[in-house]
């Protein structure tokens, strides 16, 4: 209060057109502000970041699982084809170009983006059309009474080497 | 093929009767033009008006007309379709390649045949081609299934719309350049057309205006907007379509990175488009049609328009399907089509082609330092090519091909045009690349998201 008050009498004493620009600047900026409140909703509906997906067992080795792409936005894979090694993991379905959802082609042995046409290995790796970088990778854990855990809040990239991280991927042979 | 559907039914059969009608009423007003303005062949030795032609084709064509309208009760038997052995020639023969070769030697021929190509007869017969063309084609199922969509039916009308409105300008800019080669006066000024704003201009604009909200009401209520399912995140629908105006941008897309095709290239577009008057130096050609005196300008804005995005449109809205793979006109959208591209970078095919070695990577736990100068290391041949590129190439189209231009322009107004000339040659460039090449980026950094 003492502020406006104060901006107000230092403008006054300046000039009205001073004043008026303070005027317009104050009222711009608060409206503003009041507009990116929207960013920040009260309520938020969104599935938790953690959730527990069964098993290991439960995803046999070289399938991909759609099991909670709908609900969860995300891929469990089981493969021995990254680097020779058997492992699990959990692949975000954001398609790495503009952010389409892909699908799992089966009989391809690939995920193919809808949009512009961008494939990737059951690996997760990018080879053809315009993608620019593999499918990220979300955390996944061995909680502990035994099953996966998915944690969406940490994302893992290829491209910056973090597929190394032990919390991206789960040792396949548990399966 | 499997045969998943049947290729003509009852209302198909009955509804291109209607459209030959209306093709036969439209020969026999042309059969009057004809007798009345064109003059005789000689036919065997005997002068035979070629309005007699035109009505022997109008009367064809009313017969075809009458067999669509009567004879819809067989379809299975029906004989007027489009050939097995075309359709199956042009699906084979289609691909991105072929549809962009097509497209930029048809606006090539455009250019040089334009004397030709504008003379009343030449325009009727290929509007009856490409009318014809449609008909015959409308006995495909999948063709059907794709270009008779309420989507897309705007975009059938805007391709001849382009083209009538494309022919219009050539053939007032060739009766033009006629008249100044000749030392006459323009047309305009000659036959006088000069009318009144009020009441005429204002009239037939009130009149244009009934019509179009009309047809627009009829067309509402008509054609139905199609509706598709509930959006959902989980769920991108396949082939997953942008508004048909952005479909030349969605085309884009498959070659460059998001940030270059979806904000680099259409601001550069845009703020191009704007810089026109202001790079350009020619005088002339200035409130009248003409070709010979504004060459260069016509020719580069039309190639920008009509290969770089009407057939970039065509490209997208009838000939991408499931997967944004490539469908031939008269093919299935088989969404197992398979099409198995492996895409490399620059740096990949020098460092493990030609070097025959490892990509270098910055060992782990290195400073920000070094981790850059190994991403540059990388990258520098596609670094090196796309500053050559962009730097060198102005300087040497300034000595070389554009002389004239740099001498008339000044150095500033000569680097935006060329930079802007190079800019909109990036596309077709980096097409041909992924086409011949597999090349997916020239630079590839998806570290700091910078792909090129
Ligand atoms: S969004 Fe997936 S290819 Fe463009």
């Amino acid at each position: 209060m003492l502020i406006i008050i104060g901006v107000c009498i230092w403008g006054a004493l300046l000039s009205p057109f001073a004043m008026a620009w303070t005027a317009l600047a104050g009222v711009t900026g608060i409206a503003t502000l009041g507009t990116a409140r929207f960013m920040f909703p009260n309520v938020l509906v969104e599935p938790p970041s953690k959730f527990k997906i069964g098993p290991a067992s439960d995803y046999p080795l070289n399938a991909v699982s759609n099991k909670w792409k709908d609900q969860f936005g995300v891929w469990i894979v089981h493969t021995d084809q990254y680097e020779g090694k058997d492992l699990i993991y959990a692949l975000s379905t954001v398609c790495t170009h503009l952010g389409c959802t892909p699908s799992w082609l089966d009989g391809e042995q690939k995920f193919k983006c809808p949009c512009h046409g961008s494939g990737f290995y059951i690996t997760g790796v990018n080879f053809e059309g315009p993608a620019p970088r593999p499918l990220e990778r979300v955390g996944l854990r061995i909680a502990e009474d035994g099953m996966l855990e998915v944690d969406k809040s940490m994302k893992f990239q290829e491209e910056m080497g973090q597929w190394v991280d032990a919390t991206s991927f789960v040792d396949g042979s548990l399966a | 093929m499997l045969e998943h559907h049947p290729d003509l039914t009852a209302s198909v059969i009955y509804g291109l009767g209607w459209l030959y009608l209306l093709l036969f009423l439209m020969n026999c007003a042309w059969v009057w033009r004809s007798y009345h303005q064109d003059g005789e062949v000689k036919l065997f030795g005997q002068g035979v008006p070629v309005a007699s032609i035109w009505a022997l084709y109008a009367a064809m064509l009313g017969m075809i007309s009458t067999a669509h309208l009567t004879g819809s009760n067989n379809p299975q038997m029906f004989l007027l379709r489009m050939p097995d052995a075309f359709k199956s020639a042009v699906d084979s023969l289609s691909g991105p390649v072929s549809f962009f070769s097509l497209s930029v030697g048809l606006f090539v021929a455009v250019i040089l045949l334009r004397e030709w190509i504008v003379k009343p007869t030449v325009g009727w017969v290929l509007l009856n081609a490409s009318l014809i063309f449609l008909a015959l084609s409308m006995t495909d199922y999948d063709f059907r299934q794709i270009v008779g969509k309420p989507d897309n039916v705007p975009i059938v009308a805007m391709l001849f719309i382009c083209a009538y409105f494309t022919w219009l300008s050539f053939a007032c800019a060739v009766e033009n350049d006629k008249r100044k080669a000749a030392g006459k006066p323009l047309y305009s000024q000659e036959k006088n057309d000069k009318i009144l704003v009020w009441p005429d201009l204002v009239y037939s604009e009130l009149i244009c205006m009934v019509l179009v909200t009309a047809l627009l009401v009829a067309w509402g209520i008509v054609l139905q907007a199609p509706l598709e399912e509930p959006a959902s995140s989980a769920k991108t629908p396949n082939p997953s379509k942008a508004p048909w105006y952005f479909l030349g941008l969605q085309e884009m897309l498959v070659y460059y990175d998001p940030w270059m095709a979806g904000v680099v290239l259409p601001s550069m577009i845009l703020v191009g488009l704007m810089a026109i008057p202001y790079i350009d130096f020619n005088k002339l050609g200035n409130g009248y049609y003409t070709f010979n005196e504004r060459k260069f300008a016509i020719s580069t804005f039309l190639f920008g328009f009509l290969p770089l995005w009407v057939a970039m449109i065509v490209l997208g809205t009838f000939l991408r399907g499931p997967n944004w793979n490539f469908f031939g006109p008269y093919e299935y959208w088989d969404v197992h089509k398979l099409e198995l591209l492996n895409n490399v970078n620059i740096s990949e095919w020098f460092w493990y082609k030609v070097m025959n070695t490892k990509m270098p990577v910055a060992p782990a736990g290195s400073d920000q330092a070094t981790q850059i100068g190994y991403i540059l290391l990388r990258e520098w041949l596609g670094l090196v090519i796309t500053v050559a590129y962009l730097a060198v190439l102005p300087p040497l189209m300034a000595v070389t091909v554009f002389r004239k231009f740099f001498v008339r322009m000044g150095f500033l107004r000569f680097m935006v045009l060329s930079n802007l000339i190079l800019f909109m040659a990036s596309l077709p460039i980096k097409m041909v690349l992924r086409w011949s090449f597999n090349l997916k980026y020239i630079v590839a950094i998806p570290e700091w998201f910078f792909n090129i």
